[in-house]
């Protein structure tokens, strides 16, 4: 694939607000550069699910938000135009019920001035329970990734986002790859119930190890597919653990909610170290 | 009269910031812990209604606390009061600290309470340790030339927040007790209506428990007032990025949708909150 990736730092999506939240906490280097993946982006408005949405344990959190998003209209007219003309670096989530969903979506953002790229969520913990076209196998992965860049021009990076199963991680990665994934973003989270026994997805430093294992095994099995970790990290040590395992670039999620200059601290930790 | 506040800009409070903060004073004052904290630019951007996302060892999420007093300067440079009630390992944590703890902070965060522009009267309704932002919105109303009449209730007497205290800044002062171990018995649903009707006041202000804001806010609609609620959620990070802290609200445009408490919130208009679905 031809598309240059956006990292090496990226906001992990579902863990930066609108985007303009993190202004407050960007640093001297400013919110201009910072690559966001937006929260996921549906086609009509959601209102998301009801509280609780997040629930603590040792190591991290598990969330079960529902996606709210104010949907692709108002998405465009709104938020993008202020990250846009912010220079923040826009990739967008998306997620839809079915596959033409899907290529809406990306059709009209191919066409949104200032999206750098699209991610796809297809490993969400709990995509049965959000009324989204559901993914239990590679196959349908893959036929999500390809309804999308069907839409949308290959020179501008595509990802796929999948859950750090390490029994399933490879034939995903591949499956994806060959779909047309510019890269695949490993870690996400790890399928997890609430207290109550809802379902939700696991995430924070608890997972870092287990998207590390899964990170690694793409990296062995399939040498040529870019790889994003994401998963636990929340300094120069966590990050590096992906990028030495070959990852090209990290997200941070969790870490933001503990300390929301997590981002502007790495970006700044890792142009210090590679001069 | 206050503006509607539900919706439209990020920060209702200027510029938070995260910072290494300090426990300079720590009090235990009845049923509740006192504690003074340095935060570096915070006290300065302080507005009533705001609070703070502090972080606590071994845990991910924050934990929001209300910003109950800020001083301008004292020996520790501009410090900032919070109020703890132990209520699981966060709070009992925080509760713990002695001084001299490193905390990191970050604020000041959410919509503050809306100031009326004229000198109205005005009728301040709080409940437990989450009563705290009223005491210095009576202040400011105070400054303003507004007559601040101030009820506060708690379970007993040694849940009841500051309220000698309050005789400072407001005209008058009513305490309620659910258990009638201090003042009028009974809970604030029970007298607010007869309350509000005798300070005559135009708009109402609330802090405390869903079921007290939501009596404030319908004893105030039933005599066309308005009021603002400061509606107290779990609130995983407190900056808007999770949105992990829903609000159901009605907007301006009538239309029901769920908002972030920590950024479109914590302080809202009483009337377009569907408390039903909170």
């Amino acid at each position: 694939m031809s598309a240059q990736l956006p990292g090496p730092v990226m906001v992990a999506s579902g863990c930066g607000g609108t985007g303009r939240e993190l202004e407050a906490f960007a640093g001297a280097a400013g919110i201009a550069g910072l690559h966001l993946v937006t929260r996921s982006i549906t086609l009509d408005a959601r209102p998301g699910g009801a509280a609780p949405r997040v629930a603590e344990v040792p190591g991290g959190l598990v969330n079960a938000v529902g996606l709210p998003n104010p949907g692709l209209e108002h998405f465009l007219a709104t938020e993008l135009p202020w990250l846009v003309r912010a220079g923040v670096q826009v990739t967008v989530s998306i997620a839809g019920a079915t596959l033409g969903e899907y290529a809406d979506l990306a059709r009209r953002l191919s066409r949104a001035p200032g999206v750098v790229g699209l991610e796809v969520n297809v490993g969400a913990p709990d995509d049965a329970g959000t009324g989204l076209f559901e993914v239990r196998e590679p196959y349908h992965s893959a036929s999500v990734v390809a309804a999308v860049r069907r839409e949308f021009p290959s020179d501008r990076p595509l990802l796929a986002k999948l859950r750090p199963d390490v029994s399933r991680i490879v034939e995903g990665a591949r499956a994806c790859h060959e779909a047309g994934a510019s890269a695949v973003v490993i870690g996400n989270s790890v399928p997890a119930a609430f207290p109550d026994g809802r379902a939700g997805g696991l995430s924070g430093p608890a997972i870092a190890p287990i998207a590390l294992r899964c990170v690694a095994a793409v990296r062995a099995a399939l040498p040529d597919v870019p790889t994003v970790g994401s998963g636990g990290v929340r300094d120069l040590a966590s990050a590096r653990a992906y990028l030495d395992a070959g990852a090209l670039a990290v997200q941070v999620g969790t870490a933001l909610l503990h300390d929301p200059t997590t981002v502007a601290r790495l970006r700044a930790d890792l142009a210090e170290e590679t001069p | 009269m206050p503006e509607a506040a539900v919706g439209g800009a990020v920060h209702g409070s200027g510029h938070p910031v995260h910072v290494d903060g300090e426990v300079v004073a720590t009090k235990r004052i009845g049923g509740y812990q006192h504690l003074t904290l340095t935060a570096p630019g915070v006290p300065e951007g302080f507005r009533a209604g705001n609070f703070v996302a502090v972080s606590v060892a071994g845990h991910v999420a924050r934990r929001a606390l209300w910003i109950h007093r800020v001083r301008a300067s004292s020996a520790f440079g501009p410090t900032l009061d919070v109020v703890v009630e132990r209520r699981g390992d966060g709070s009992g944590w925080l509760a713990a600290q002695p001084v001299g703890t490193r905390i990191a902070i970050t604020g000041p965060l959410g919509r503050p309470f809306a100031l009326p522009k004229e000198a109205v009267s005005c009728l301040l309704v709080g409940e437990g340790y989450a009563a705290a932002p009223l005491f210095p919105l009576a202040e400011r109303l105070r400054e303003r030339g507004c007559a601040v009449s101030l009820v506060v209730s708690a379970p007993d007497e040694s849940r009841l927040l500051s309220a000698l205290e309050a005789r400072r800044s407001a005209r008058s002062v009513t305490v309620l007790t659910a258990d009638g171990s201090v003042g009028l018995r009974g809970r604030v649903g029970d007298h607010v209506g007869d309350l509000l009707a005798r300070s005559e006041a135009d708009v109402v202000y609330a802090a405390g428990p869903h079921e007290v804001l939501r009596a404030a806010a319908s004893a105030a609609e039933r005599v066309g007032a308005w009021s603002q609620v400061a509606v107290e959620t779990w609130t995983p990070c407190g900056t808007g990025l999770c949105h992990g802290c829903p609000l159901p609200v009605v907007g301006e445009d009538g239309v029901a949708r769920v908002v972030r408490a920590c950024t479109e919130g914590p302080v809202v208009r009483g009337d377009r909150v569907r408390w039903d679905d909170l």
